[in-house]
């Protein structure tokens, strides 16, 4: 379970030109619940992720994973039981390092990176059989470097590395936006699966509605610093792109667009 | 002639452990490092101090690289707890080791003519036979060079290698793998900095002083080494970058010899002649770094325009 309470974050802090995004933001979200965050630019919603992973401070507030308070750990040590993909491929991977050992550091995740040898090669079937599923071929391109690969490649084997070990919680911060539609909707299901699989806590922000409505148990729309729509069960499955739509044009009327 | 290519070999072996280094800092993290400038003459000063006080020669060998470390932590903690930028934590460095070296060695000139080193002891007079006595120098720098290469290779390939690898290679996936990317770059310092005073004490007992200038321009003999081994070598698979780094320090310091040879030059029936003095050293060391720059960026824009 993760909750923010009270989150309050500055930018430019001290400064005229102080903007505050959040103002006594709150939110909980269940174990095992896949979130579909969506809104505009500068709502807040990769802000929320930052604050959640602790790539950036929050002001004020708590964050608590499992009832326990790391609204002050540091960002790497919370990525132990969280999985991070970003829209950009290319920071999923080592681009200089092949295949096989961007899936051996990913393996080693959580572990001790000690002087034993980079590469186990009893695991060498293991990283094979876990690319298969990816239906990429990448499995037999285990020497190849990770940055020949296109974006789709390696966005794919972001999210399979980012799901490795076990994990917790999933955070996809608008991972299909920078892939082509194909590309994008053979992400989704693969996310799907993996998510439903390792029954993991995910929060996936995205621009695209569509994914948004058909994927996930609960909708956010969030819209300065606070949650428009929040939908949940019953109530989000019946929830249409349409009714997004109406409420992002209420939204750009009221900002005078 | 076999006198002057032996010269060649033997100093640009020299200059290879420090560049391997340097290949560490500049290649794989990606950090511009100016501190080798300092804990080359530093990995000099203690070896003369340990040497004249009577420790034995191959015991200076680690002690120089765990100085050296301990100096690339510095430059490390620096940059990584206090958020000083890249070449700034370097030039600290650099600066406040000159005052402590001087400590170490207590003045600027320590000379160990006539006292043993790696190269001039009991035991290899002893044992080499006389046909090899002129490559002493030689092979005793092959066999360190040698060992250094194949255990940066191997500590490459460990886990902990990996690490060190992605910080440079992606530093946001670091984070992602539960690792402080601070950690492993102040490691990857520590070693590299190691190298730079291994190479420092190496090239003391060589020349069998220290002085405190040797280590003036020793980043740019470095990076020239490092860029000419990469880019010389990097559509040979099977040629290893530290191996290539290697092959670049000899070419280097091929090249600058060369340059010092030099009295005039012919360009169509045009002579110009110029005396080239000792002193001209450092002028063309950063000279022919610039060209090898400028070629390297070249080169790289050609093979870009041509995919």
């Amino acid at each position: 379970m993760l909750e923010l309470k009270q989150i309050e974050k500055y930018y430019n802090s001290g400064t005229i030109n102080e903007m505050c995004l959040f103002e006594g933001f709150s939110l909980t979200i269940q174990h095992h619940q896949f979130v579909s965050v969506i809104g505009s630019n500068g709502s807040g919603k990769t802000s929320m992720l930052n604050l959640i992973c602790g790539s950036i401070p929050v002001d004020q507030g708590r964050i608590l994973m499992n009832g326990r308070d790391i609204t002050h750990i540091p960002e790497y040590k919370r990525q132990r039981s969280i999985g991070r993909v970003y829209q950009n491929p290319a920071v999923g991977t080592c681009p200089n390092m092949t295949i096989l050992e961007n899936m051996s550091l990913a393996d080693q995740k959580g572990k001790a990176f000690n002087l034993l040898p980079g590469i186990n090669r009893q695991r060498k079937d293991s990283y094979r059989e876990q690319l298969k599923t990816l239906g990429l071929g990448l499995e037999d391109k285990l020497n190849v470097k990770a940055g020949v690969l296109s974006g789709g490649q390696r966005q794919a084997m972001a999210l399979l590395m980012a799901t490795m070990t076990p994990i917790e919680f999933l955070i996809l911060d608008e991972h299909t936006a920078a892939l082509d539609p194909k590309t994008a909707e053979t992400i989704m299901h693969l996310t799907e699966q993996i998510v439903k699989e390792k029954k993991l806590t995910t929060i996936m922000v995205t621009h695209n509605l569509r994914y948004a409505v058909e994927y996930g148990d609960r909708i956010l729309m969030m819209h300065q610093g606070k949650a428009v729509i929040d939908m949940e069960g019953e109530e989000k499955k019946g929830i249409l792109i349409d009714d997004i739509l109406k409420k992002f044009n209420e939204i750009s009327i009221e900002c005078g667009n | 002639m076999i006198t002057i290519l032996l010269g060649i070999l033997e100093e640009g072996l020299v200059y290879a452990i420090m560049a391997l280094g340097v290949y560490i800092t500049y290649k794989i993290l990606d950090f511009p490092d100016l501190s080798v400038d300092s804990t080359f003459p530093m990995g000099a000063a203690i070896t003369a101090v340990a040497i004249i006080s009577g420790m034995p020669p191959v015991l200076t060998l680690p002690l120089a690289f765990l100085a050296g470390a301990l100096a690339g932590c510095a430059t490390g903690l620096i940059h990584v707890k206090l958020q000083v930028r890249d070449l700034l934590s370097g030039i600290i460095v650099m600066t406040g080791l000159y005052s402590i070296n001087l400590r170490i060695a207590g003045k600027a000139n320590l000379h160990i003519f006539n006292q043993e080193t790696i190269f001039d002891n009991d035991f290899l007079n002893r044992f080499l036979p006389d046909i090899l006595r002129p490559y002493q120098v030689l092979l005793v720098l092959i066999a360190i060079i040698l060992f250094c290469k194949v255990l940066l290779d191997l500590y490459l390939k460990t886990r902990s290698g990996f690490l060190l690898r992605a910080v440079g290679d992606n530093e946001t996936l670091v984070t992602s793998l539960a690792k402080d990317k601070g950690r492993v770059k102040i490691l990857g310092l520590a070693i590299a900095n190691g190298f730079a005073a291994l190479a420092g004490c190496v090239y003391c007992q060589q020349k069998g002083f220290f002085e405190i200038s040797m280590g003036t321009g020793t980043i740019v003999i470095g990076l020239a080494n490092v860029i000419i081994g990469t880019q010389l070598f990097k559509r040979l698979p099977m040629v290893k970058a530290t191996s290539a780094v290697i092959f670049g320090s000899i070419l280097y310091k091929a090249c600058v010899s060369f340059a010092l040879s030099l009295d005039r030059i012919r360009i169509g029936s045009v002579i110009i002649t110029f005396p080239v003095i000792a002193s001209d050293l450092k002028l063309i060391t950063s000279i022919l770094f610039l060209v090898i720059l400028v070629a390297g960026n070249h080169q790289g824009r050609r093979a870009k325009g041509s995919a």
